[in-house]
């Protein structure tokens, strides 16, 4: 029987010829990657088992990005330990305030992960370099730990859930859409131990900003990966910026699913995640009148240049409702310098809008937008949990870009085609 | 090993923001975490919780984020298990990492009430419920999950290996 691409990249690291799903593999990693919330615990771990070296310097990753630039005392303390662990054994992939990016969009843009790789995360978004062709999965700290000393992490292998995207996206409905929209078909736990494999014309068409942000959101289906085999965009990609040599893995045709859910996307409307589960997904002209106070335009899941450019071509010759704060946070330096030269910030500081410098700020209820008690906001982000972006009686309305952008004009819950 | 403990009940897809909301993780004190542990879906839970007591949740118990502060948190505010009927799968692997006990079981998620007096046995995965005079099977801990545990965690299993 044939593999899957997520089978052949885990029996490639397990230096096997083959794996099947429900087998317990120990698998050498690429990338491993902590942020400031997650390995301070993950330091502290690796150094009470007492080794004095890391498995390699140059395959460990870590993002202060979360409570960064630096929002209090306490934070300060954690991402000192990130800084003073890189400089003790020479991280080469650390990345400080003035490099710092928001992880997840940061290391594809920086090369850092590529096609075929093995990455773990502790972080839960690290499931996002599927988009690559890698095997990507978030893990805790203490695994985090484990991989740093040995290199190595132990996986259960998933059985593999394809899905299979046919038909004509609409105007201004994204990938987002997409996966809001299999979300909330399939629910938080449709995918839970899976591969989420993602397939299909539609998937073919999509830039690599939009299988990032399918990717990403794997999670939210309790998906233990997201991956697109490679082709000629992820290639583009790669290629130009890889710091090692990409491996592109397929699937067999002959490979085994435990289910396949097809989609045809050309009557799909754009999707709004109600509180406070991502699966509460409704067509953006079923929301209702909902007012917002806040949105946020950022994060790993939609932060990219191509996520700025949409909004700015919603947003160019409008104004912010009265009373609605708009933040847009560019998800890295790079995109943030590249945004501001193409005159995308003119576009967002004459809507009214703010520009925070990279951060995952607001998306978790860090800082840089927190919602007071009975706020609303549309967020381009990847959770509306109860609290998740700041007080507990607080809402967050998920979506993509366009609706977002159109959200904060409208200041209630709109669609772009209501400007 | 058997434990004992009274039990709180919690519905589905309990998510780590409501286990351990994001504003408290500027810190990764156990004591600091565990006193803000369920906040947001019982603001007393923290104080009310005693030593020993048993966590009951529905589907997809801890999804969301790979925070290990999660079951950090809920071991330090001295919660003796999690029962579920499932687990997502980060959580389920902190927990074994950071030593706190987690069965799974779907009879006993449904069957069990809030208040209600439950026992445990760690080896067999049995949960008795005394309160009702029940019995639950939990699933059997995996063979790779249970050389973690009888490792002592994972950093001891590493450190065997090293």
């Amino acid at each position: 029987m044939g593999m899957t691409i997520t089978e052949k990249i885990l029996a490639a690291h397990a230096g096997k010829d083959t794996v099947c799903a429900g087998e317990i593999i120990a698998a050498k990693v690429d990338i491993a990657l902590g942020n400031d919330i997650t390995a301070p615990i993950a330091i502290r771990e690796f150094e009470q088992l007492g080794v004095d070296k890391v498995f390699d310097p140059t395959r460990i990753a870590l993002v202060p990005d979360h409570f960064c630039p630096n929002k209090d005392i306490k934070s300060a303390q954690q991402a000192k330990i990130l800084r003073d662990f890189s400089a003790k054994y020479g991280i080469t992939h650390y990345y400080d305030v003035g490099e710092m990016g928001v992880e997840h969009a940061l290391l594809p843009e920086q090369g850092v992960v590529t096609s075929g790789d093995l990455v773990i995360g502790a972080d839960s978004h690290t499931c996002t370099y599927g988009a690559l062709g890698a095997f990507s999965t978030g893990v805790g700290s203490t695994d985090l730990a484990a991989a740093i000393a040995t290199g190595e992490v132990w996986l259960r292998v998933p059985e593999a859930i394809k899905f299979v995207y046919k038909g004509t996206l609409q105007k201004y409905v994204t990938a987002k859409d997409l996966i809001l929209y299999t979300i909330g078909d399939i629910g938080v736990d449709g995918a839970l131990y899976k591969t989420m494999e993602l397939t299909g014309p539609v998937i073919d068409r999509l830039p690599m900003s939009g299988r990032l942000t399918m990717a990403n959101m794997a999670i939210e289906a309790g998906g233990k990966n997201g991956i697109i085999v490679p082709d000629s965009v992820t290639k583009e990609f790669v290629e130009p910026r890889s710091e090692r040599s990409p491996r592109y893995f397929t699937s067999d045709p002959s490979a085994s699913y435990c289910m396949v859910k097809e989609y045809d996307v050309t009557d799909m409307e754009l999707q709004v995640a109600f509180p406070h589960l991502p699966e509460n997904t409704r067509p953006v002209s079923q929301a209702g009148d909902v007012r917002i106070d806040q949105v946020i335009i950022g994060s790993c899941t939609n932060g990219l240049l191509d996520d700025l450019r949409l909004a700015a071509s919603v947003l160019k010759g409008r104004r912010v409702a009265k009373g609605v704060r708009l933040i847009v946070i560019p998800a890295t330096q790079t995109i943030y310098r590249q945004a501001m030269h193409e005159g995308l910030f003119d576009i967002f500081l004459d809507a009214g809008a703010a520009i925070s410098t990279p951060t995952c700020g607001p998306c978790l209820g860090g800082h840089m937008g927190i919602l007071a008690e009975g706020e609303r906001a549309v967020a381009t982000t990847n959770r509306n949990f109860v609290g998740r972006m700041g007080h507990p009686k607080s809402e967050v309305y998920l979506s993509g870009v366009p609706v977002a952008a159109a959200s904060a004009v409208t200041g209630k819950i709109s669609s772009p085609a209501e400007l | 090993m058997k434990i004992q403990g009274t039990v709180w009940k919690f519905g589905d897809d309990i998510d780590t923001d409501v286990i351990i909301p994001a504003r408290y993780l500027n810190t990764s004190d156990p004591q600091e975490l565990a006193k803000h542990c369920m906040e947001d879906a019982d603001p007393d839970f923290a104080s009310k919780v005693r030593i020993g007591d048993i966590i009951v949740g529905g589907k997809n118990f801890g999804c969301g984020s790979s925070r290990e502060h999660a079951p950090i948190s809920i071991k330090s505010a001295g919660v003796s298990c999690v029962i579920a009927g499932s687990f997502a799968r980060i959580f389920f692997r902190n927990a074994f990492n950071t030593g706190l006990p987690i069965f799974e079981s779907k009879e006993a998620s449904e069957k069990i009430a809030n208040g209600d007096k439950v026992s445990v046995d760690l080896e067999t995965g049995v949960i008795t419920n005394i309160t009702k005079d029940e019995t639950y099977t939990a699933q059997p801990i995996p063979p790779f999950m249970q050389k973690l545990l009888s490792s002592g965690g994972l950093m001891n299993y590493v450190k065997a290996k090293l």
